[in-house]
């Protein structure tokens, strides 16, 4: 073996190799006047949609019917990441077991925690179940920060919108008056279907009602459900024997007929529980995207709120 | 209780000459743009509107104090002021724009993780192991606190992220990985400095705690520098490279002191050693993938410190890995399934018995599959088979099975039987190694990212 060569090859080989990535790739960032967004559910999607209307390109990583606390951070992300201009998290640890690794490994430098381009929603949003004594795992998997369904709370909903128009005016000052008309069109819109949907869900104000896993408590704040019971024995922890019959036992005493259960939770426990109370299952959506029907944000809402309002009066 | 009074006299009371102070500055900008009379009133609602924000901001914030005072008082949930303080991660370094929106005080908001301010996320993760059964070769104690592995992590500043692994084993501590991660960089590059698992096939990468199984696969003990690894001091550069529609490139270079176990030595200064990693994947579906990578690596030799010029001797060793994920998003906690194959092939440059210059050629590969039953139930296999790398001539071969039973997302049981048709040097012979394998994992603190 050459001794010299020998010397020279490690360092020479990445050097080269750098220098190859340097040259292949074109620098990202084009003049393309739309606002390449990346929003981690759907629901931020819509809204981010609502309001860049034709000045924005929104694409969501996870899908409406994939539970958001498992995303697999798949390298087709980082592509997408590595692009964005803006991201809208939905934040308080909902994303933490996929979301840090892809921000990190997209190199963008703009939507980095803290960069500019890092959108923290629920900065925007009335947030609650914020604990407040101790908090351990015993109570399993706890959101420290508060729950972070908030986004299922149509005022969250025009709250956040309130934010990113701000922050899109802020990146386009240009365009600002046009965010600025299209938010007001939707809260037009979104006061309108809400008047709609209060009307619909009146005559079940103060109705008990027993959900899978804690993702309704904003939803069933403003709509006046009263959530006495979850199918879950801790959040995040799989039905057991012991607590379902417990929960029964409570439904039973409690007249509770309706089982919310998001679409991503297996039915066998809630069908079994629905089966010995004479409850009644509803799959609900918590996002945009749940159904091919539900294609934004005001679906949303008009889909759960039908399926609640059949099963209210079915069950009674 | 005096002091007490006059302190909060003196909060409000500053509090209160401040909340005159900010708005006026901004009143001072509106008016003169105003003109109208109509702006005017704007201007002047939009003030007493913040002057109103402010109010309750600091009359919470007091009524917090207090509260914070006299703990028996605690017993109504309390509000916590998410706006003034760091969100988590973010650190202070960034500056979080300031709400523009006045109504956004205290209801808005998470509790931010007031407790935790600039502390980096902490985790710790227990990982217990016990052995039955008969391996004369590779014999492993009985019961053993395998290993405990500290994990901190955090923002540095706004252009860079740390990393640090301590692993405390039986033996002592050592620093799996402590990185430094710059992610500002221009061209998309991605620079991690520091001592990391280098980016060597698939399970090289992986922290003992993530693996599917309790142990390394045979070829990693025999080719691949053991438990370890190549887990070295150095720099790591990668980015994404330009790829065919659906596909995702991404190319790694890594330069490394040249000390990895018994894999690598740096016999001298200049004697660095260096990896290079190539990665494709692709969606095939919305629930599948399918993910490839060809790795080189080259370093001095280990053990030759007797040789009379040990840096002319090297080890080459190239990796392909093949990974098919499988996991339908409507059910993704129930249901998934992994097969991962990893092929290595080893040139080693070392003194023969006879004290001359040879190079072996070993090669070994293992295969592995593990599908998700249900919400807590894991099952897997594995088989294994590889040369060694100072005797080609010698192949080990094993197989696997095990089962995880998952009590929540935070603690693991398993059990894994292993099969082992080993080489003893000791009695110069093939001999069968029967083992049962147990294992607790248990994780506290920060919530990690789950491995993919």
């Amino acid at each position: 073996m050459p001794r010299l060569f020998t010397n020279t090859r490690p360092t020479a080989i990445v050097s080269s190799l750098a220098l190859v990535f340097a040259l292949l790739c074109p620098l990202t960032g084009s003049a393309d006047s739309k606002i390449r967004i990346m929003t981690a559910t759907t629901d931020l999607a819509s809204l981010a949609q609502e309001i860049g209307g034709d000045k924005v390109d929104v694409e969501s990583v996870a899908r409406g019917y994939q539970d958001p606390h498992f995303v697999d951070p798949k390298p087709s992300f980082l592509l997408k990441l590595s692009k964005a201009e803006l991201l809208i998290v939905v934040g308080l640890e909902l994303e933490i077991g996929w979301l840090p690794p892809l921000i990190t490994q997209s190199s963008n430098p703009r939507i980095q925690v803290g960069a500019p381009g890092y959108f923290d929603a629920s900065r925007f949003a009335k947030i609650l179940e914020l604990p407040t004594g101790q908090v351990t795992r015993a109570e399993g998997d706890v959101h420290p920060l508060g729950n972070p369904h908030y986004w299922l709370d149509p005022d969250n909903g025009l709250r956040i919108a309130k934010g990113i128009q701000n922050k899109l005016s802020e990146m386009r000052p240009n365009d600002a008056a046009y965010f600025a008309q299209r938010y007001d069109s939707f809260e037009q819109r979104l006061k309108q279907s809400e008047q709609q949907w209060q009307a619909q869900m009146k005559p079940y104000a103060g109705r008990k009602v027993v959900t899978y896993h804690r993702s309704w408590p904003n939803f069933a704040e403003h709509f006046g459900l009263n959530v006495v019971g979850y199918v879950e024995p801790r959040p995040g922890i799989p039905p057991s024997p012991q607590h379902t019959v417990e929960l029964i036992g409570q439904m039973k005493r409690d007249g509770v007929k309706i089982i919310m259960v998001e679409p991503y939770f297996d039915l066998k426990t809630p069908n079994s529980i629905a089966r010995d109370t004479g409850a009644q299952v509803v799959v609900l959506m918590p996002s945009v995207g749940g159904e091919k029907e539900i294609t934004d944000y005001f679906k949303l809402f008009d889909y759960d709120i039908a399926r609640l309002k059949k099963a209210f009066d079915e069950t009674h | 209780m005096k002091r007490f009074a006059v302190l909060s006299v003196l909060l409000l009371f500053s509090s209160v000459s401040h909340a005159q102070n900010a708005p006026s500055d901004s009143a001072k900008n509106a008016v003169p743009s105003a003109g109208t009379d109509d702006a005017r009133m704007k201007a002047l609602e939009e003030q007493v509107r913040s002057l109103a924000g402010e109010v309750a901001l600091l009359r919470s914030e007091l009524k917090e104090f207090r509260e914070s005072k006299s703990p028996e008082q605690l017993s109504s949930p309390q509000l916590l002021l998410a706006s003034t303080h760091p969100q988590p991660g973010t650190l202070a370094s960034v500056p979080a724009p300031a709400a523009p929106q006045t109504t956004q005080t205290q209801t808005f908001g998470g509790a931010s993780g007031n407790a935790k301010l600039l502390n980096p996320d902490i985790s710790l993760i227990g990982d217990f192991i016990g052995t039955a059964g008969r391996n004369n070769v590779s014999p492993s104690p009985s019961l053993q606190m395998h290993e405990t592995e500290v994990g901190m992590q955090a923002i540095i500043d706004p252009y860079a992220r740390a990393d640090a692994f301590l692993s405390f084993g039986e033996t002592g501590v050592n620093v799996e990985e402590a990185y430094i991660t710059f992610t500002s960089l221009p061209a998309g590059l991605l620079l991690k400095v520091g001592k990391m698992r280098a980016d060597f096939g698939k399970v090289n990468t992986i922290h003992n705690h993530a693996l599917s199984f309790i142990d390394r696969p045979l070829v990693t003990n025999n080719l691949v520098g053991g438990e370890d690894g190549i887990d070295d001091a150095g720099l790591s550069l990668s980015r994404f490279l330009p790829a065919p529609k659906n596909w995702f490139l991404e190319g790694t270079a890594q330069v490394f002191r040249g000390d990895s176990d018994d894999l690598f030595t740096a016999y001298r200064r200049q004697d660095l050693s260096v990896v290079g990693h190539l990665r494709a994947y692709r969606d095939l579906s919305e629930s599948t993938n399918l993910d490839l990578g060809l790795s080189y690596s080259r370093g001095n030799s280990a053990g030759l410190q007797t040789a009379s010029n040990p840096s002319a001797f090297f080890t080459n060793l190239y990796a392909a890995d093949t990974t098919l994920r499988w996991r339908p998003l409507r059910r993704a906690i129930y249901h998934s399934f992994l097969f991962r194959n990893e092929f290595f092939w080893s040139a080693r440059d070392q003194l023969s018995l006879a004290n001359a210059f040879q190079t072996q050629h070993a090669f070994g590969f293992y295969s592995s599959a593990e599908y998700r039953a249900n919400r807590r139930w894991t099952i897997g296999g594995r088989f294994d088979r590889s040369g060694r790398a100072t005797n080609a001539s010698l192949t080990d071969t094993g197989f696997s099975g095990i089962l995880t039973y998952w009590p929540s997302e935070f603690s693991q049981i398993r059990g894994q039987y292993r099969y082992g048709h080993l080489w003893d040097t000791s009695n110069d012979r093939f001999t069968n190694a029967n083992e049962f394998l147990f294992q607790f994992l248990f994780v506290m603190g920060a919530h990690g990212a789950h491995p993919f």
